[in-house]
């Protein structure tokens, strides 16, 4: 990664953690509400980073590794970063059967990461999902908001191939703009 | 409290009743058409979104008039996006697997011109003497709806919608009698916990009534986790109002005044309509102080569960909403003595809670009616897998599993031949054809080694493996095992350490007798539900498919062609036709090559058996096999100059 988008990224977090402190006032020192706070942090910044949850101790009073303990143990909470594109394979009892496992193998293959891994760029992340509720289509996958049933080996490599793309395409927007200004 | 200056609660209720119907008549048009879109978590995967914002831009450019609800889910899963459409002088009319396209060509043939489009509809809604009804169909006939009556028929975010289907009245009723009678009503209807493990729900409310506490607490158990069952989330998405008022008349007759949803943070829609419904409820006086103008009070607070299979488990779902890791305690004390902060507490299924307004409203007598003796009511099963109709099926007990897969269900698809049902989700066991007349209640699937469970219920053909199922499922519990108990911590992992051992054609003599052995162990040795449970897939599969284990372990083949370390697919080059490239770009790895004389080969070392080139390959030639073990497969050299380019 190039020093420019390090730099980037430490100034991300510095803002993450000045807003979950500003959060954090907003509670009260009540050890019942560690789940929810965990979840507000999550539910707004997607990820909880390890800062963060030292400033959640802090504000309970309670001991880091207690909160490192009962953030782990759930399997909502995730302690990277979250790609742009969340690619999430259902992996319950019906996509399971026909060939779920399969479908994330793919994207792990092609993206070359494992599930619960992010790629570099933080374009991508691999999660495995137990049944979203769409049995029907099996086997299904969800990027971002949308699901895709009916899954295929052949559609992960069109799916991705689609965000590259568009990828491609906003880049040379941009440069674009920059070359007229 | 001078009771004789108040109105009674069946009184006010019926004020509000009134004025429900009087608000819903005054913005009611009868002569306008009304469109209901299925719009529930899993009508919006199919697509539903898209078949709303097409009926909205018909309606705009044929210039038509029609209301557009969105209501839940009917549990026809395989039909999905579906639509009601109520036209005046027409019987209300669903249609199924609805497109963008569908929706225009409706909005214009049927709502703006006379032709109800015959090729495209379910059945009526109604019985009528111009389109078949629903009910003529046996996916509709056998259902007996109880606890989804309203589902997919109402719209959630509406509480007048459920008030004028004679929604509350049961809280009425119950509030207008004594705890004591409310809590003899449903001791007597028999209403079994529909969580899974079957206990009398009278008898539960009974414990809590009992006990000493100031603080009450009833908690709805929403937590589904199992991978392959979501008729709570139906539900709650369907219908949350009917869940909230079974809670209400638990509350007011065991004595609580507070009472918690646990909803998994995994289905956020469920969570925005429990909530808006909580609301709707709080305002209209259903909920909150003084509920019906009695002294009784009820808060309800929402508390989402953050993902873990064994919060399902009373003592580890208090836990976890105490802010702890959910794991599960020492029983007794039993929640109903210490629960929640040690107060009393009352914890029951979404399902259950849904069967108590109809319980109150029609007795215990029409409850009892309904099933069998030991387990009346009806049952909800999410029918899966390899089957012609998926979806929710609501059932009364004791229909035989038969009757559900093949006459409710319409059986197994492409004529492949039925080889097991799995009920129960990971706790539950797989039954084979021998089992298909057993009905369908709490004793006697559990006598089969199966259980209801959660009410997941997948069924395979022949095609499926029985130890890569039982591999799953024991795949899902060893991950979810809290780690208190070291029997199901560290037993598990090593139960599924030797199947996947099997599964990789690396199995041992022996190997079969020890799973039972340590099977055994992790039952005794586990403190919850989750690892007395866990090894059940294993032992059912031990139990009926004996032989396919043996075929695994001795002779290194899956019987199933699933295990895909012992399978290999080639290309027949006797029936590859020349120069037909169709299976190359299918493959992900690049594994299919050229031949010196112009058909395919399948490289083994590259090829990770995803079965693409499979349905790739045109059906008039049909020429890739598959086969196990894979030494069966002829080898095909790639040719050298292939190789270097």
């Amino acid at each position: 990664m190039n020093m420019e988008g390090m730099e980037q990224q430490q100034e991300e977090e510095k803002a993450m953690l000045h807003d979950i402190a500003a959060m954090l006032r907003e509670f009260e020192k009540d050890r019942g509400k560690l789940i929810p706070i965990l979840q507000i942090i999550q539910g707004k910044h997607r990820y909880l980073a390890p800062k963060a949850l030292k400033m959640v101790a802090q504000h309970l009073d309670i001991s880091s590794c207690e909160v490192y303990g009962v953030a782990t143990f759930y399997n909502q909470f995730r302690f990277t970063p979250p790609g742009k594109h969340e690619i999430k394979v259902c992996l319950g009892t019906a996509c399971h059967v026909k060939g779920g496992g399969i479908i994330l193998e793919n994207f792990e293959r092609k993206l070359e990461i494992n599930a619960g891994e992010t790629t570099p760029d933080r374009e991508f992340s691999i999660e495995r999902v137990a049944c979203v509720g769409c049995c029907a289509l099996a086997p299904v996958a969800i990027i971002g908001e949308t699901v895709y049933g009916h899954m295929a080996p052949s559609k992960v490599e069109g799916l991705i191939m689609g965000f590259e793309i568009e990828r491609e395409k906003e880049k040379r927007e941009k440069e674009k703009i920059e070359q007229t200004q | 409290m001078n009771k004789h200056n108040k109105k009674s609660a069946e009184d006010n209720y019926t004020i509000l009743r009134h004025d429900v119907e009087r608000r819903l008549t005054e913005f009611k048009n009868e002569d306008q058409a009304h469109i209901y879109i299925g719009m529930a978590t899993c009508g919006l995967a199919s697509g539903a979104m898209d078949v709303k914002t097409a009926f909205e831009e018909g309606l705009k450019e044929y210039g038509v008039n029609a209301d557009i609800v969105p209501v839940g889910c009917v549990g026809h899963c395989y039909a999905e996006p579906l639509v009601i459409v109520a036209k005046p002088g027409f019987p209300p009319i669903l249609y199924n697997e609805v497109t963008p396209g569908k929706a225009k060509l409706l909005t214009r043939a049927f709502l703006g011109g006379e032709d109800p489009l015959f090729e495209y509809m379910l059945g009526a809604m109604e019985e009528n003497d111009m389109v078949p009804w629903v009910m003529e169909f046996p996916r509709f006939n056998h259902e007996k709806k109880v606890i989804m009556g309203q589902s997919g028929l109402i719209d959630p975010h509406d509480i007048k919608q459920y008030i004028e289907k004679g929604g509350y009245e049961a809280l009425s009723k119950a509030l207008g009698s004594e705890p004591e009678k409310n809590l003899s009503e449903v001791l007597e209807s028999g209403l079994r916990g529909r969580g899974g493990a079957g206990f009398l729900t009278g008898r539960k409310w009974q414990f809590v009534h009992d006990a000493d506490g100031e603080n009450k607490t009833v908690i709805c158990n929403a937590d589904e986790g199992d991978p392959g069952a979501y008729m709570d989330r139906t539900i709650l998405e369907s219908n949350p109002h009917q869940v909230i008022e079974g809670m209400a008349i638990a509350a007011y007759t065991v004595g609580a005044n507070r009472a918690i949803f646990y909803i998994r943070a995994e289905y956020p829609l469920a969570v925005k309509i429990i909530t808006q419904a909580i609301e709707q409820a709080k305002e209209l006086g259903l909920l909150g102080k003084g509920i019906l103008g009695t002294d009784f009070d009820l808060e309800i607070d929402v508390f989402q569960g953050s993902g873990a299979f064994v919060c399902g488990e009373e003592t580890a779902l208090i836990q976890s909403i105490q802010g702890s890791r959910g794991m599960p305690q020492l029983r007794p004390p039993y929640p109903a003595q210490k629960g929640l902060w040690n107060q009393p507490t009352l914890i029951n299924n979404v399902k259950t809670m849904a069967s108590i307004p109809p319980i109150i409203m029609n007795g215990a007598e029409w409850y009892r009616k309904i099933g069998t003796d030991n387990s009346p009511g009806t049952a909800i099963f999410s029918v899966v897998g390899n089957i012609v109709h998926a979806g929710l099926v609501e059932i009364p007990t004791g229909v035989t599993l038969r009757s559900l897969i093949f006459d409710i269900c319409g059986g197994i698809p492409e004529q492949k031949k039925f080889k097991a049902v799995q009920i129960g989700g990971p706790s539950g066991g797989c039954l084979p054809e021998e089992f298909l007349d057993t009905p369908i209640d709490f004793d006697s699937l559990t006598q089969a080694g199966a259980m209801m469970g959660s009410g997941g219920m997948v069924v395979m053909d022949e095609n499926s493996c029985m130890v890569d199922v039982a591999k799953f499922f024991l795949d899902f519990t060893q991950k979810e095992s809290c780690g208190k108990c070291t029997f199901c911590r560290i037993g598990t992992k090593h139960l599924l350490d030797i199947l996947d051992r099997i599964t990789r054609g690396e199995g041992r003599e022996g190997d079969i007798d020890l799973l039972e052995s340590l099977s055994m162990d992790i039952k005794n040795g586990s403190l919850c539900g989750l690892g007395k449970t866990a090894p059940n897939p294993v032992l059912t599969t031990i139990r009926y498919f004996r032989d396919e284990y043996e075929a695994h372990i001795k002779e290194k083949r899956c019987p199933a062609m699933m295990c895909r370390e012992l399978i290999a697919y080639y290309i027949d080059l006797d029936k590859c036709a020349r120069g037909c490239d169709a299976c190359v770009g299918s493959c992900p790895t690049d594994a299919i090559f050229t031949t010196s004389n112009r058909k395919k080969g399948i490289d083994q070392t590259l090829c990770v058996k995803c079965g693409e080139c499979v349905s790739a390959c045109p059906p008039e030639y049909d020429a890739v096999r598959k086969v196990s073990p894979p030494n069966l497969a002829p080898i095909i050299e790639r040719p050298k100059e292939d190789k270097n380019d």
